[in-house]
């Protein structure tokens, strides 16, 4: 009963939108990298690199909007790596992501370490303020729930629609979205698909990094080491939910998002019904049980994982 | 510039291409090291002083190297079928949940049954726990990368719950530990006041068994053949969908005895910290190794000297052990980029 009424709080759907904020960004940069051809698994320590990269930033007089730009620059650099490695090099997506997870988790928590040694709690910076859009957040209920937001959430909701319509309308994002159909036929037509491939890696990765620093500017307002906790992971599965649309996407990450929103309050809601480490798993297992679910449905792209080889077949 | 395929790949070259990663991943982290202010020369003098320098120091490598062959070989047989396991973290654990669950007390038997009986259980824990994922990847096509690292956190909030909840040992202080499990079921040390354990034997004859598996057996046959060329090897008449899960099964269960291995070896109790990642850590050593089970020996001790060496040069000389972390992604990256080189040539035009 108290479950059904959570869902007609404006409060709830705010903090959806706001959780669902750095899955967004994520689920974006892996999108773009995927609808290229390459499975970028290198999300998670990416993000992990945003988060941190943000924060010092700020933290060291930067202010916030150019702390998300760095956070970005530095995920565009993982994104540059993993693209030499992956497209020009043409190796096996899944270890080089992996080992790019590995490495920007360890450099992000040894940078970390290293500038602020010796110190207990992590210190805190000035996050980002929600601000009030004028007129719009006025609207009953969806003024509440969208146009309060933090700016970095209306950002995203904006690069959703800006994602959507470069992949859809523009030359660039069909050909990106050919080179990972049939990366030949793009070669045919005089474009290169390592170019393509390596703009769109650099641009996802940058986004994932956004995605991070979200958590460091915006949801908190310090750094963590292991802040990320598997988001990363979570966003690859939401692509395949999305079956690779901007717009599902959104879908997928409110959805997911919404759940962990009311699973929380079900948490601090009820009387002790389970303990909360079930709680804490139920994002993971949604996001396994969203993959069953569209697996079967999703149309992958067809060059997913196919490196591509100029004149190989 | 464009690759080209080699005829053939010598073996000079199979072995240089790990030994030169692992040069290049140290080479890298001294820049870090001269940033941090110190003498990437005595940074390494001090790493190989921490790791092989003392017999405390080594018998600390190779009480490391245990857990790292158990989880090297686990990566290596699966990502050998092209089953991307990367959840042994997840089967480690639930390996010594399974161990802590029949002995602490539920069983009691003589050391030489109650062991083996322990590790069984734990195998066969580990084992079940990827056949989940396997059979989604089997049945409906879901994507078992992203199921096998999503388990993993499930795995951890399930061992959190244990060690607060049902399982916290009351004798503990308060800490969040499981019951130690009986004298029996402890390994013998191997060398007096070291914490090196019998578990080295059984890792050691594990990659010897292994390496006799994939090399001398239809089923170590049918898995190459599997991960090498799919279409090729359901041509031949081999059940694809049941050689995959014959690995997963195999792969899942060695994971699950690291755990096994950890708990009764060097732990005695279950904690959560019981792994710092062995379960990842095992991917670079399986790729270091090239996939072959006895190469896993080799690169397991390496990424366990890299670990412990560091822990003890970060502490005298201050700068974060993450350093070891850094080394260990920079070699699997090196050694990456160092086997196409072992496949292909690099011409310039």
């Amino acid at each position: 009963m108290d479950l059904l009424l959570i869902l007609f709080e404006t409060g709830f759907w705010a903090a959806t939108v706001r959780m669902a904020t750095p899955l967004l960004f994520g689920t974006l940069g892996e999108l773009i990298c995927e609808r290229a051809g390459v499975l970028n698994l290198g999300i998670e320590g990416i993000m992990a690199a945003g988060c941190m990269a943000g924060w010092t930033w700020v933290y060291f007089g930067g202010d916030l909007w150019t702390g998300v730009l760095f956070a970005a620059f530095v995920g565009a650099c993982f994104g540059l790596l993993h693209a030499i490695f992956t497209v020009h090099l043409g190796l096996s997506q899944h270890v080089t992501g992996l080992g790019i997870t590995m490495l920007g988790a360890a450099l992000s928590s040894f940078v970390f370490r290293m500038l602020l040694p010796n110190i207990t709690t992590p210190p805190k910076i000035i996050p980002f303020a929600p601000v009030k859009i004028p007129v719009l957040s006025d609207i009953p209920v969806v003024g509440e729930i969208l146009f309060r937001q933090s700016p970095m959430t209306m950002l995203a909701l904006v690069a959703v629609v800006a994602v959507a319509y470069v992949l859809k309308k523009t030359p660039a994002g069909l050909a990106l979205c050919m080179t990972g159909e049939n990366p030949s036929a793009v070669e045919s037509q005089g474009l290169s698909v390592f170019a393509i491939r390596t703009t769109a890696v650099v641009i996802g990765s940058a986004f994932m990094a956004v995605g991070g620093a979200f958590l460091t500017l915006s949801a908190f307002d310090a750094f963590y080491i292991g802040m990320v906790n598997g988001r990363g992971w979570i966003c690859i599965a939401l692509v395949v939910f999305a079956s690779w649309n901007p717009g599902k996407a959104l879908v997928g990450t409110l959805i997911f998002a919404a759940f962990d929103a009311l699973q929380m309050r079900v948490q601090q809601q009820t009387a002790v019904a389970l303990p909360y480490q079930f709680y804490l798993m139920m994002p993971y297992i949604f996001s396994i049980v969203a993959l069953i679910v569209m697996s079967r449905r999703s149309a992958y792209p067809k060059a997913l994982l196919v490196p591509f080889r100029k004149g190989e077949r | 510039m464009r690759l080209e395929p080699r005829a053939h790949t010598s073996m000079a070259m199979t072995i240089l291409v790990p030994v030169g990663a692992a040069a290049l991943a140290l080479m890298s982290c001294s820049v870090l090291i001269l940033w941090a202010g110190a003498s990437p020369f005595l940074a390494l003098t001090l790493l190989v002083k921490g790791s092989l320098g003392s017999v405390f120091a080594l018998s600390e490598t190779l009480t490391r190297t245990i857990p790292l062959i158990f989880t090297g070989l686990a990566a290596a047989v699966a990502f050998r079928a092209k089953l991307w396991n990367i959840g042994a973290e997840g089967q480690f654990y639930l390996g010594a949940c399974a161990a802590t669950w029949l002995g602490t007390g539920a069983i009691d038997l003589p050391p030489p049954l109650l062991i083996p009986l322990l590790f069984a259980a734990g195998a066969i824990a580990g084992g079940l726990w990827l056949l989940g994922p396997t059979l989604l990847k089997t049945r409906l096509a879901v994507d078992e990368v992203v199921t096998t690292l999503l388990l993993n956190f499930v795995v951890l909030l399930f061992v959190n719950w244990l060690v607060f909840g049902p399982w916290k040992d009351p004798m503990a202080m308060g800490w969040p530990q499981a019951e130690p499990v009986v004298d029996a079921a402890l390994l013998p040390p191997l060398v007096a006041k070291t914490r090196l354990h019998g578990g080295l034997l059984i890792a050691v004859f594990a990659a010897v068994l292994f390496w006799v598996v994939m090399k001398y057996t239809t089923w170590g046959y049918e898995i190459r053949a599997v991960g090498n060329n799919q279409a090729g090897a359901t041509f031949a008449g081999i059940p694809i969908d049941r050689v995959v899960i014959r690995t997963a099964l195999l792969s899942g269960g060695i994971a699950g005895c690291a755990g096994v291995s950890e708990l009764l070896g060097v732990k005695g109790y279950l904690t959560l910290d019981l792994s710092p990642g062995f379960g990842y850590s095992g991917i670079v050593v399986a790729m270091l190794a090239g996939l072959h089970p006895l190469g896993v020996l080799l690169s397991a001790l390496f990424i366990a000297a890299l670990s412990i060496g560091a822990d003890s040069m970060s502490r005298a000389l201050n700068i974060s052990n993450y350093i070891a972390d850094i080394a260990t992604a920079i070699s699997l990256l090196a050694v990456l980029a160092g086997m196409m080189l072992t496949r292909y040539r690099i011409r310039f035009r």
